[in-house]
């Protein structure tokens, strides 16, 4: 898995709550068998017309809103389906950062397992945000995850909650498996006691 | 201390726990479909890992089979490469499988207990949120994503933080009419899609024992869409009923032995919950979602509601977005909204059971004209079932389509779509924009009421049909 140090990049603003993975990828891009190349999927349904041109109406098309890689979002973001393939395609389109109120737990998981980091802060805090993006064209955060901090570039400085566990393996870039594989031999021996049971 | 069901299968599932850090918990079973394991396969391949205990896997395709007869191929080849690779996957892994052509293929969650593969305190996983439908057996089951999906492929664990623990109780006795798919809906009505968001449900009282096993599942099917990591339900007299004698339950002194151990599993007069609540089953009507989102739910004899009158500015754009998407007027009655489509199907509401309530609405009546009604089995042996009951008969003359089995329009990865406007009775769970197909109009409902749905070419109180 690819680590996750610090990173910076451009805000884009998502203002609806219960986002859920059927709208972050819609299930006809569920077919592929690889992890990458979902892109385009993203947010399918909202981002492009019936005739395959951008929808102006979508937030995330303002063209301010361009290269944008710290998703702002509302509470239980990526709630519904447990579909990877919703981080897969926010991570490939080129979001590393996700904030808000509160996410859906299989999601949420989800985002770790790609090296990608869900952060929540409270509704106050969340509003803040949305305020100063609305406020400024190419606002940027940069968030430390060593540190736990949110900055931008006037000032603001908020600090974030994350499992000391989960941020060990982020900054690292663990692999899961090989980390569980470390116990292959406790697994081995819980396995015998219950067939002797 | 009293412990509860969850404490006792949390417990008897801890690998190896260290402080600061999830714990590493064993995995009993481990549900396969096509559409979600694709790259953890492929994960092991890179990798060079095996399927650690192959025999506790099990894989079926559901999600994107077509659901026409079975002697017709898969036209989309796209959907064709995904069954292929599940099925080469099994073989080149060795993994037992419930093909297309399967007499016992069907929905995952209806098949892993229809084969007697789910039973009291296990842990089950599946990379598919409906897990949680596994719940009703006491067992403790919960939806995964894909990198989870090679974990439990390569190392028969997962590393998991336990979820905090929630008790829903609901007393009284379900008025004729109710069913367990209201008592769900109106469960995440009241505490919201992300109402129990981090917390395993255990649902108790009378009339969740009053329920029968299918209905059980139909209720902790719902729970992720509350937002729960998983739901539960004490096993009991009726669930040892329901498992006896199928092909994977223990058999003969096992399953003496099985049966007096799963008695041990239920929570301890005095076990704490961090959360309680309680509902009134005597107080229920026929429950039906107005939104499109599984929280967005109404009585029956409601109106859409006014998205002025929400409580806060979140809520109130979600639900003009709702109604602007769901092609609707707040104050129209909701009997009065007519649908275009019927789909009687899923995971949630696909069980037998299922279809005679939905047979016996339909017998003797006709489908409305300009109403285009389907009834997708969960599995081959349910189809099989309602046919030697001539269910499909009373189905097919009162002119609904009569499928073969698969997830179907629950998700709409096969052909079976809505059309863009489309509006459609659905005894789904979910109700999303586009879930049906883009632009699709999803209510849910029970089984009985899109029957009678159906019939009138409107929602209609199948109380009063």
């Amino acid at each position: 898995m690819k680590p996750f140090t610090i990173h910076t990049g451009i805000v884009g603003t998502l203002d609806r709550v219960n986002v859920d993975t059927d709208q972050i990828i819609p299930k006809q891009f569920l077919k592929r068998i690889e992890r990458t190349g979902f892109e385009d999927a993203l947010f399918f349904d909202w981002r492009f017309n019936a005739d395959g041109s951008l929808n102006p109406e979508f937030e995330l098309n303002q063209p301010r809103f361009a290269g944008a890689s710290v998703l702002l979002a509302r509470a239980n973001f990526g709630c519904g389906s447990s579909r990877e393939h919703a981080p897969w395609a926010l991570d490939n389109y080129g979001f590393r950062v996700i904030i808000a109120p509160s996410y859906a737990d299989i999601f949420f998981n989800n985002c770790f397992k790609n090296g990608m980091l869900p952060i929540r802060l409270s509704e106050e805090q969340i509003e803040e945000l949305f305020q100063r993006t609305k406020a400024r064209e190419g606002y940027q955060l940069t968030v430390d995850l060593a540190q736990q901090t949110i900055t931008d570039s006037e000032g603001l400085s908020i600090s974030f909650e994350v499992d000391s566990f989960r941020k060990h393996c982020l900054l690292n870039g663990l692999d899961d498996i090989g980390l569980t594989l470390q116990h292959e031999d406790k697994i081995a021996a819980f396995e015998a006691r219950r067939a002797a049971v | 201390m009293a412990r509860t069901l969850f404490d006792k299968i949390w417990e008897r599932h801890v690998v190896h726990q260290e402080e600061g850090k999830p714990a590493i918990l064993y995995i009993d079973l481990h549900l396969v479909h096509e559409v979600t394991s694709p790259q953890a396969f492929e994960g092991l391949r890179l990798s060079n890992r095996p399927v650690r205990r192959p025999e506790r896997t099990v894989l079926t395709v559901d999600h994107n089979i077509p659901t026409w007869s079975r002697s017709l191929p898969v036209t989309d080849p796209v959907s064709k490469q995904q069954i292929d690779t599940l099925e080469k996957n099994a073989a080149d892994f060795g993994l037992r499988i419930y093909s297309l052509n399967s007499v016992q293929q069907g929905i995952v969650h209806v098949i892993g207990p229809e084969l007697g593969y789910t039973q009291p305190g296990m842990t089950i996983v599946c990379g598919d949120s409906h897990t949680s439908t596994h719940g009703a057996f006491g067992a403790l089951a919960f939806g995964i994503g894909t990198s989870e999906v090679e974990h439990v492929l390569a190392t028969q664990c997962l590393q998991q933080s336990k979820a905090k623990s929630f008790r829903i109780t609901v007393d009284g006795t379900l008025p004729v009419g109710v069913t367990a798919k209201d008592i769900i809906l109106y469960i995440i009505r009241t505490i919201g899609t992300d109402g129990a968001t981090g917390y395993v449900i255990e649902y108790a009282g009378e009339a969740i024992r009053n329920l029968s096993m299918e209905e059980r599942m139909t209720v902790c099917n719902m729970s992720i869409e509350a937002g729960a990591r998983a739901g539960l339900i004490a096993p009991d007299e009726k669930t040892f009923v329901y498992l006896q004698g199928r092909e994977f339950a223990p058999q003969g002194e096992a399953w003496e032995k099985a049966v007096a151990d799963w008695r041990t599993l239920p929570t301890e007069d005095g076990a704490v919950f961090d959360r309680e609540l309680h509902i009134d089953a005597s107080q229920l009507v026929p429950q039906i979602t107005w939104g499109t989102s599984p929280g967005m739910v109404a009585d029956i004899t409601g109106q859409v509601p006014d998205p002025e009158a929400m409580p806060d500015e979140n809520s109130k754009k979600a639900a003009r977005r709702a109604l602007e998407y769901m092609g609707l007027t707040a104050g129209t009655p909701l009997e009065e909204v007519a649908i275009d489509r019927v789909f009687i199907g899923s995971c949630t509401n696909s069980r037998i059971e299922d279809l005679r309530a939905a047979a016996a609405v339909a017998k003797g009546r006709k489908v409305a004209a300009n109403v285009n009604a389907m009834v997708v089995p969960g599995s081959q042996a349910i189809k099989h079932q309602a046919e030697a009951e001539g269910l499909d008969q009373v189905f097919t003359e009162a002119g609904f389509d009569w499928r073969e089995s698969g997830c179907s329009m629950c998700l709409a990865m096969n052909p079976d779509v809505l059309s863009p406007g489309e509006r459609c009775a659905s005894t789904s769970n979910r109700n999303f924009e586009g879930r049906q197909g883009a632009g699709g109009r999803t209510h849910l409902v029970s089984p009985a009421m899109a029957a009678a749905a159906a019939i009138a070419g409107h929602f209609v109180d199948v109380r009063n049909f």
